[in-house]
């Protein structure tokens, strides 16, 4: 049984589909990197998991219990926890105030976990006090995934997490997602840095016009003359 | 000593008084434009509806024998403030619930709030026809005046103006506490802040809009009822402030709970300066003043106290559109 597991999924926001039978399945053990061209339907992928659309057709199944077309606020207590790309930090609240709201669903204390997303991030616990929105880019976004981690995900869905970051900030983060992977949680992520992402996965997917062009490891992916040409931009360099 | 005395009286204590009911008013329009995004044109008479609640209920305490040597409005106001609520909650249910359910654009919210505004006054009126009431029929108003040396006047202030200046105090002092601390009123400030994020991480926003209705209706019987033991309750009692609340709720910075405060306060302070005679204060001079200087120095007349308002609201939304507390601006 696959942690998250996609069906023909067709979704939309009323009217025209955007996604149009799109099949993804991967297991806790995996960083899931769905790939493809803009307008692909990759980010709405994450959204329609997430129930922020309406899923028109297919099933969306999560650790074997049918999640389609419910609620966020039913779906993270489950274990879903999800970084949109944009606006994802709480501006006007402090960086622990973003961090308490990731851990809101939970009943149980969340110190240790918010001990952990410290370690894994230090400079937000030397800015714990300060506003979210006076951050830079990359520690916003370490902010973000902080926030998603505190409500102890079993799947951590990424949407383009090294958008408008640094080199230096995208290599960072990336290793912090191999290592949140490594501690249990499955990782499904979007990424335009293609070829950096597929490099970390262990499953890829390739999306064009809202249906799977090509689905394998990370590695058959990067190796595919198809893929490469159409979209890591070209044959892979020496 | 006179002159200081005077202007204690009628610019300190009249702009507290003034300050705490648009402060109070003004949180609650300032909260409700940052959960829901619209401007709540019936706050006012939701102010109104809370006075007149407070009254019925002190009839009904007076009509079972109870009598004390303080306004009965005192011990019925947590029960007001109560149905206050549930009246808020059950105003939402019926006009605004089903239009944000329709994803209705934030200007139907406003002209819906408009008729509900047109509804309250009806139903105030039909009820309790259009004269005023008392809340002191059965007991006198209680006036402390406090001697000063060297000064023949006395500051002079009504007991109800100071329960209202202190429990206004300790309301805003409690709602800090609730935004800063708690798990809920940290939600609230994050579904103000983005709500789609507040949404992906699992908090109810049904659950947060409930609290924002009762909050800003509680803080809105208060302020309703302490206008009314201050005056006397009437059916167009606080929509006739309507004005200076929403000034103080943009200049403060829409969705700007400490901004609302501040401009709360500063525009009742504004509005007592303008129509304080200054006159009074160069009297010791008066031998010295040439003839020219008239004998009433008040920046604007006292009818038309309520242009001030307006005058702050303009100015700030040229020198800084969004607030001194920079809010949302739209």
């Amino acid at each position: 049984m696959s942690l998250i597991d996609l069906s023909s999924v067709v979704a939309g926001y009323g009217g025209v589909p955007i996604l149009n039978g799109v099949d993804i399945a991967i297991d806790a053990s995996d960083i899931g990197v769905i790939v493809g061209p803009n307008g692909a339907g990759k980010s709405t992928t994450l959204k329609a998991i997430f129930g922020l659309l309406k899923v028109s057709a297919g099933a969306i199944r999560f650790a074997g219990a049918d999640i389609t077309n419910a609620r966020p606020d039913a779906l993270v207590p489950m274990g879903l926890g999800y970084v949109p790309q944009e606006k994802n930090v709480f501006p006007s609240l402090t960086v622990q105030e973003n961090l308490e709201m990731g851990a809101f669903v939970r009943t149980d204390g969340s110190g240790d976990t918010l001990a952990s997303v410290y370690e894994m991030f230090p400079p937000l616990r030397e800015k714990r006090r300060q506003k979210a929105g006076e951050l830079s880019g990359g520690q916003r976004q370490m902010v973000a995934m902080g926030r998603a981690l505190m409500g102890k995900p079993k799947l951590l869905m990424l949407d383009e997490p090294s958008a408008g970051l640094s080199p230096k900030y995208v290599l960072e983060i990336f290793e912090r997602i191999v290592a949140i992977n490594r501690g249990g949680v499955g990782v499904l992520m979007v990424e335009q840095n293609a070829r950096q992402a597929l490099a970390i996965a262990s499953r890829g997917f390739v999306l064009a016009g809202g249906k799977n062009l090509f689905t394998g490891t990370g590695r058959a992916l990067l190796d595919d003359p198809e893929v490469a040409r159409s979209f890591l931009g070209g044959a892979k360099p020496a | 000593m006179n002159e200081f005395v005077f202007f204690l009286n009628n610019v300190v204590i009249s702009g507290l008084v003034a300050g705490s009911i648009y402060a109070l008013g003004a949180i609650g329009v300032t909260l409700l434009f940052g959960i829901l995004r619209f401007a709540h044109f019936a706050h006012g008479d939701m102010m109104t509806l809370g006075a007149f609640i407070t009254l019925v209920l002190t009839w009904i305490l007076a009509g079972m024998g109870v009598s004390s040597g303080l306004p009965l409005a005192y011990f019925v106001l947590p029960l007001a403030i109560a149905i206050t609520i549930v009246a808020a909650l059950g105003l939402d249910r019926l006009f605004y619930a089903p239009l944000r359910a329709r994803g209705a654009k934030p200007v139907t919210l406003l002209i819906a709030s408009i008729g509900v505004t047109m509804m309250l006054q009806g139903l105030i009126r039909l009820l309790f026809g259009t004269g005023t009431y008392s809340f002191f029929e059965e007991v006198p108003k209680v006036i402390y005046r406090l001697p000063v040396e060297g000064a023949t006047r006395a500051i002079t202030f009504t007991q109800p103006q100071a329960v209202g200046v202190v429990v206004t105090i300790l309301a805003v002092i409690a709602l800090h506490l609730f935004l800063k601390r708690s798990r809920n009123g940290k939600a609230m400030r994050a579904v103000a802040d983005n709500p789609d994020l507040a949404q992906v991480s699992g908090i109810n926003i049904r659950k947060i809009v409930r609290l924002t209705w009762i909050i800003g209706a509680g803080l809105a019987c208060l302020a309703g009822t302490f206008l009314a033991l201050d005056v006397t309750v009437k059916p167009d009692l606080a929509f006739n402030i309507l004005l200076p609340i929403f000034a103080a709720a943009i200049v403060g910075g829409v969705g700007q709970v400490y901004g609302a405060i501040v401009a709360g306060y500063l525009i009742g302070f504004a509005e007592v300066l303008a129509v304080f005679n200054w006159s009074v204060v160069l009297r010791p001079f008066r031998d010295s003043l040439p003839d020219w200087v008239p004998t009433t120095l008040a920046i604007v007349p006292t009818e038309y106290k309520v242009t001030v308002a307006f005058v702050i609201l303009v100015v700030t939304l040229l020198l800084r559109p969004t607030g001194i507390f920079r809010g949302a601006s739209s």
